[in-house]
């Protein structure tokens, strides 16, 4: 497996840190006119999405990780497994709670997602940016009402609650932002 | 030749900051020959180099026969060798703009090849060169006249620990209360200083007015006297300006002796931690025999200064070719 040294590392390298994959964020390089050479890097834990500060000698090395993004639909749910058919190779891919993590609540059959991969493994599920989803589950709204105020719990086919308009009636479908989790719009079918 | 050398044929600077670099370079010159300081310049290819452990020179092999038998020579970090020898020689004030060079310091603030201007003054200390590089900022950057403050001073004032008396683990967590996660081992008290030197206090070394830190701890001395004392402190200065290092600055050493047992400390380090065997400057020592003059010195970054003045953070946009592009 290949290494970086730390003088070549730049920012969206994966590398391996504590175990776990990361991509880098910024690489900083310090040094004192007298002093010893160091390199303040930010990483983000690709398994945890927590953004870290580490301060290495500038002489060190980090481990590359193989790491890849790869365009995959969301097959079918069979107990805690979520299935996925990469859209270039047709091959499957099984994906368990851990990694499927927020993106669960948004993954609705045959939605197009990104899978990110280590050693050919998935650790990282990431929806679609906006799904558009049916409620299954919602109070009745009052009539007149337009979108400005409040608005109300809505519960989605795919299992996530957002806070929807009161006009917005339970079997309509509506456009949401999977990175907010908010409201966007009413779609039509 | 690669896509990205094809895009890169064009200058990293921009017509105006080139300006700003020349204007600076103008003023520089202007401010010292109105001083009477003698501008000289020194050679940059020498036969020896710096022995500080963290200071790495670039070697270059150089035919030195008509059968073209190769030495290796050093691309000099700083003009200072030389110029000390010169001072030997004739005890006159002397400047130079030259540039220097540097193995693996590549960043925002680094380049490889950079220009260093070092200026000497016979029969002041590191106070009254504080003086006149005040005076040289304020001319340069339309600065406020300089913050002064000890070394101490300063990490008590942003870091409430006594830098010449804290224990290592004090300054461990000391880092770590700051967030300075280390992935490997330090137990060297001055690169924990150096450390937070340069991730949090650094940073707030800001405002209108450049800082001057004087009275280093006596371990970090380089090539500058030690005045004796409880705690004893060497008479050297930095300059910092918006959160930058600008400057270094000594009182300097003349004792030929003391010299070369710092080299031979640096030596010993460099052993200790892997780095090349090098030569001791005999010329330099055999100069401070002879007797340099009671003087003090000062090396400062001008591409940083020229940062300061064309408010960039790169030291890229103030370079006509950054070194991605050389």
């Amino acid at each position: 497996m290949s290494m970086y040294g730390l003088n070549e590392i730049r920012s969206g390298m994966k590398l391996i840190i504590d175990n776990d994959p990361c991509v880098v964020v910024d690489n900083e390089f310090v040094k004192p006119g007298k002093g010893q050479a160091f390199n303040r890097l930010r990483y983000r834990n690709l398994k945890t999405g927590r953004v870290i500060e580490r301060t290495y000698k500038s002489g060190d090395s980090i481990l590359a990780a193989d790491v890849v993004e790869i365009d995959a639909q969301y097959l079918y749910r069979s107990d805690d497994e979520w299935h996925f058919m990469a859209n270039e190779t047709y091959e499957q891919y099984v994906v368990h709670e851990a990694e499927v993590q927020d993106a669960k609540q948004w993954l609705k059959e045959q939605c197009d997602c990104k899978l990110t991969l280590w050693n050919g493994t998935p650790i990282l599920v990431v929806p679609p940016t906006f799904v558009t989803l049916k409620i299954v589950e919602t109070d009745p709204g009052l009539k007149g009402d337009t979108s400005g105020g409040g608005g109300k719990p809505a519960k989605l086919e795919s299992g996530a609650v957002v806070r929807v308009p009161l006009f917005v009636q339970e079997g309509e479908s509506i456009k949401v932002d999977t990175r907010t989790g908010e409201y966007v719009s009413r779609a039509k079918e | 030749m690669s896509r990205e050398q094809k895009n890169n044929w064009q200058p990293s600077a921009s017509l105006s900051n080139l300006k700003l670099r020349s204007q600076v370079i103008d003023a520089i010159r202007s401010f010292f020959k109105a001083r009477q300081v003698l501008e000289i310049d020194t050679p940059i290819l020498c036969s020896n180099t710096v022995t500080d452990p963290f200071i790495s020179s670039i070697p270059a092999h150089v035919a030195i026969n008509q059968n073209n038998k190769l030495k290796t020579y050093y691309l000099q970090t700083s003009p200072e060798y030389a110029m000390k020898r010169l001072l030997a020689a004739c005890p006159i004030p002397i400047f130079q703009i030259t540039k220097s060079f540097r193995q693996g310091e590549i960043g925002h603030n680094h380049n490889p090849e950079f220009t260093m201007l070092e200026w000497y003054r016979p029969h002041y200390d590191h106070h009254q060169l504080m003086d006149e590089m005040d005076e040289l900022l304020q001319s340069i950057l339309c600065c406020q006249k300089a913050i002064r403050k000890t070394y101490a001073d300063l990490f008590f004032d942003i870091l409430q620990i006594n830098p010449h008396q804290v224990e290592l683990n004090h300054l461990k967590d000391c880092a770590r209360k700051h967030h300075i996660h280390l992935a490997n081992e330090v137990t060297d008290k001055d690169t924990w200083l150096d450390l937070l030197m340069s991730h949090c206090i650094e940073p707030k070394l800001l405002g209108d007015r450049p800082f001057f830190i004087y009275d280093f701890p006596a371990s970090q001395a380089a090539l500058a006297r030690i005045k004796k004392g409880d705690p004893s402190v060497a008479m050297r200065f930095e300059v910092y300006a918006q959160g930058r290092e600008l400057a270094n600055g000594f009182y300097e050493l003349q004792d030929a002796h003391e010299q070369r047992l710092r080299f031979e400390t640096n030596l010993l380090k460099r052993n200790e931690l892997g780095l090349d065997e090098l030569p001791i400057d005999e010329y330099f020592l055999s100069a401070l025999n002879t007797g340099l003059p009671d003087c003090s010195g000062v090396a400062l970054g001008v591409d940083r200064l020229i940062m300061l003045v064309a408010e960039s953070d790169n030291i890229q946009d103030i370079l006509s070719f950054d070194f991605s592009r050389v």
